[in-house]
């Protein structure tokens, strides 16, 4: 077993020398953030990630949680950690200063979510979904809502959760079938099935607060009639003292491939009169308030993909240095040696540290781009930056995920045999790595996101669409020729403008057939999604080297710097050649992808 | 009640030291710091002793060059009160030396107790807080592993070897402690931004009258001897004749 180190150096690069963290907490409204400050969060946090959150984490997948009549029991130790989690304050972390919350960047927070997603996704779930709950109250809720559960949902004594999903209705909310009846006191009746509901039900705080999309009795159908309740497990009193069970009960949870320790819940509602909600904003519009927390909620799971993938990659380093078997080929001393000596594993090892990095840089890129958007006080600056954030969430949720399960797969491949044995512990992140491409919107689902609403769907005045996306392009297009011309630095300066001129090429292809032939652009989606990342990653990771070359050029010993360079190079040879192959695959694959009869396959 | 808490800047615990290759000393360049577990311990005792009631403030100090604010900022976060940094630059600082620019900050600061670690992590000296008893002519425990204060005195249990002592001393006087004596808490996040408020007043061996000049002079530096490889016995008798006569410790 590998003992989780917060990648605190890596995270400091990115935050003052990417994401331009200073800038950030110079805007108004952060200014009690400082990046001294931010400093030591990163390690109070690193530390408590490390000590507190990643020994359960092995423990809690060989006992998941278990549910009897109704009633979850945690993995042990969820409830004490959860406990020690929220007394240090880091629970309100996420939450605005006016419901108990520190007010910090939301670049700041999250780099600390990532360290408690890689020390343990299922422990970092049950807070994400709270705060996700929290956001939902916050911004749509009425005031009495917002006083009678947001502060102690903020602190952590309740939990929060999301109840979308219904047997029939999964990727398709439309299909959603739960119902609200509406009563003289002006709360509301609730009736149905919910599944996957993550952390639905457990024992570790004393009231679980569910939101439930549900229809109205005259409600339209499709998307157009769901609206969203909130309904507790145990009433609130007027003095906020809990009062009786409300009509809901957890019917059972999963039994499932990864992420034992956090209990996937069937939720059954209403199963006697009717379980007691109220309505969160304004009816019918329930999905929409949904959306507005989309962008956080895939930000957040495209964080677990790299969570995960620095913990794999961790994992399978401390392995590899201790490992001793064979003399590495061209050896000539015949002696025996750790296998972090022999190329194929060098390999791995740097494809999983290349690849984590890069995915590093692009969610912690977009993350300062959330506050630019929010706090710049230049309306020009806010526009552009959200118009960022909007066209590469999906790809921080598509990219990220993906690319983790083929991480924490060579993170097993590594350790060889033994990484197939459970009690090695590896082969623990890829099986929770698996669910991230699958949550909170599919792969497809983002990639349809990208290539419509944020592509071809994106229509500026002069009815130009596309135009964030390109605008991008000719940015990453502008640093291949500045590295081009720069003698040092010309062979990744190379390998981005071929990579981009790639990407742009399958852009112009989907924008010209998007609406002509929607399934072919279609079946390019996923690919669009990969090359948007991979060409997206390699840019930042290009922009690091330049960084890490100014660094040594001045005189810098910092290893960290001679790494970096080295990571960056190897995302260039590796990972930007793909590019040109996804592109051929989006504009000349299609017609394999649809031509095949049904009953052909 | 004012308590004061000496702290150092080490190297993580967590680190791998290695030694630089012309064998003048550890390598420290872009190495993880962080405060001396044993004085996060000694930090700890003292924020107890606030909340208990029994100590009024709570004051760290730290001796060396100016990084070590983000060290005094851990202990502020802990919950120590105000900092007081002892800039040294990069001078290397010997326990004496440390010793006697705590015995000036004592001058002025006044405190009736002195909590720290019984020992740093790094050169593992177990000196300064019995060297400082001494110039201050206080009573001392060392090796506390529990801690009472009571009618102005302090009853300390000590780790001793083979079992525990318990000592009474009148105060002032120094405590150092042991790795039994509490568990240090996490920094809650608020505590950590407050942290940042806190008074942190800098000064300098000059200013305190105090000449840091090291007395000891370092030789030389190296690695332990590598493990040899394990030999098998064949038998008890060719075990204890191995250990008589090859070990030569039985």
């Amino acid at each position: 077993m590998s003992t989780y180190i917060a990648p605190v150096r890596d995270m400091r690069f990115v935050l003052n020398e990417l994401a331009g963290l200073e800038e950030i907490t110079g805007l108004p409204g952060f200014e009690e953030t400082d990046t001294e400050l931010v400093e030591a969060i990163l390690d109070e946090a690193g530390k408590f990630a490390a000590e507190v959150i990643d020994p359960i984490n092995a423990k809690g997948d060989r006992q998941g949680a278990v549910c009897k009549d109704g009633e979850v029991t945690t993995s042990p130790g969820y409830k004490e950690a959860f406990q020690l989690f929220c007394e240090t304050g880091w629970h309100a972390m996420p939450a605005s200063p006016e419901y108990g919350g520190q007010g910090l960047p939301h670049l700041v927070t999250m780099a600390v979510s990532e360290m408690w997603k890689s020390a343990s996704i299922a422990f970092g779930l049950c807070p994400m979904l709270t705060n996700g709950a929290v956001e939902a109250i916050a911004h749509h809720g009425s005031d009495a809502l917002k006083a009678k559960y947001l502060p102690n949902m903020v602190a952590g004594v309740w939990t929060g959760t999301m109840n979308l999903t219904e047997p029939q209705a999964g990727s398709d909310l439309a299909a959603i079938r739960s119902k609200a009846v509406p009563q003289a006191d002006g709360s509301y009746r609730i009736s149905g099935t919910k599944i996957f509901i993550t952390w639905g039900e457990h024992d570790v705080a004393e009231n679980i607060i569910h939101l439930v999309l549900a229809r109205l009795p005259d409600a339209p159908p499709g998307v157009k009639g769901i609206s969203l309740f909130l309904v507790p497990k145990f009433l609130v009193n007027d003095d906020g003292s809990l009062g009786a069970r409300n009509d809901l009960v957890c019917a059972s949870i999963e039994h499932k491939l990864g992420i034992h320790a956090s209990p996937t819940a069937v939720m059954s509602f209403g199963e006697k009169d009717g379980a007691i909600g109220w309505l969160i904003g304004e009816a019918n519009k329930g999905l929409a308030y949904m959306f507005t927390m989309m962008n956080h909620a895939r930000l957040n799971i495209g964080m677990e993909g790299l969570s995960v993938s620095e913990r794999a990659y961790q994992h399978a380093l401390a392995y590899a240095r201790e490992r001793v078997q064979g003399a590495p080929i061209g050896d000539r001393s015949g002696q025996v040696k750790p296998i972090l000596h022999h190329p194929d594993v060098r390999r791995m090892l740097m494809d999983m540290k290349s690849r984590t990095e890069a995915m590093r840089a692009l969610s912690y890129w977009v993350a300062g781009h959330m506050d630019l958007a929010s706090h710049h006080p230049d309306a020009a600056q806010q526009a552009r930056s959200q118009a960022y954030v909007d066209l590469l969430t999906p790809v921080v949720k598509g990219w990220c995920t993906e690319s983790a399960v083929e991480i924490t797969s060579t993170g097993i491949q590594i350790h060889g045999g033994v990484g197939f044995v459970e009690e090695t512990g590896a082969a623990q992140y890829f099986r929770d790595a698996r669910i991230t491409p699958i949550y909170e919107g599919t792969t497809a689902i983002q990639a349809n996101d990208l290539i419509g609403r944020k592509l071809a769907r994106e229509k500026n005045e002069a009815g130009e669409t596309g135009f964030t996306a390109r605008a991008l392009h000719a940015e990453m297009a502008a640093l291949a020729a500045e590295l081009v011309a720069d003698g040092q630095l010309a062979d990744l300066g190379h390998a981005l403008a071929t990579a981009v001129q790639a990407l742009q090429e399958a852009t112009t292809w989907l924008l010209q057939h998007y609406d002509s032939e929607p399934q072919a652009a279609a079946a390019g989606a996923v690919a669009y999604l990969k090359l948007t990342g991979i060409v997206v990653g390699g840019w930042l990771m290009a922009r690091s080297a330049r960084i890490a070359r100014d660094h040594l050029a001045a005189g810098s010993s910092d290893d960290f710097y001679k790494a970096k360079l080295s990571t960056a190079r190897y995302f260039a040879q590796h990972q930007l050649p793909q590019a040109g192959g996804l592109a051929a695959a989006i504009t000349g694959g299609s017609s394999s992808v649809l031509e095949l009869p049904e009953s052909l396959f | 009640m004012k308590v004061l808490v000496p702290v150092k800047r080490v190297v993580d615990y967590n680190v791998k030291v290695r030694v630089k290759a012309d064998e003048t000393g550890v390598d420290l360049a872009n190495v993880k710091m962080s405060m001396n577990p044993f004085d996060e311990i000694a930090v700890e005792e003292a924020v107890r002793l606030k909340e208990a009631g029994l100590a009024t403030e709570v004051v760290v100090v730290s001796c060396g060059p100016a990084a070590c604010q983000e060290t005094l900022r851990t202990a502020l976060a802990i919950g120590a009160d105000r900092a007081i940094l002892v800039d040294c630059g990069e001078t290397e600082l010997q326990p004496l030396a440390v010793a006697k620019l705590l015995k000036a900050v004592c001058a002025a600061e006044a405190p009736q107790l002195v909590v720290c670690g019984k020992q740093a992590i790094d050169d593992d000296a177990n000196q300064v807080g019995q060297m400082l008893a001494a110039l201050q002519g206080w009573p001392q425990a060392t090796f506390a592993s529990k801690l009472v204060l009571a009618d102005g005195k302090a009853q300390v249990t000590r780790e001793i070897d083979g079992g525990l002592e318990t000592l009474e001393i009148g105060l002032p006087a120094v405590v150092t402690t042991d790795l039994r004596l509490n568990e240090p808490r996490y920094a809650s996040l608020p505590n950590i931004m407050k942290a940042k408020k806190k008074p942190l007043d800098t000064t300098t061996p000059a200013t305190l009258g105090v000449d840091v000049a090291p007395r000891l002079k370092t030789l030389k530096v190296s690695e332990p001897p590598r493990r040899q490889g394990g030999a098998k016995v064949a038998d008890v008798a060719d075990l204890v004749n191995k250990l008589k006569n090859e070990a030569k410790v039985i």
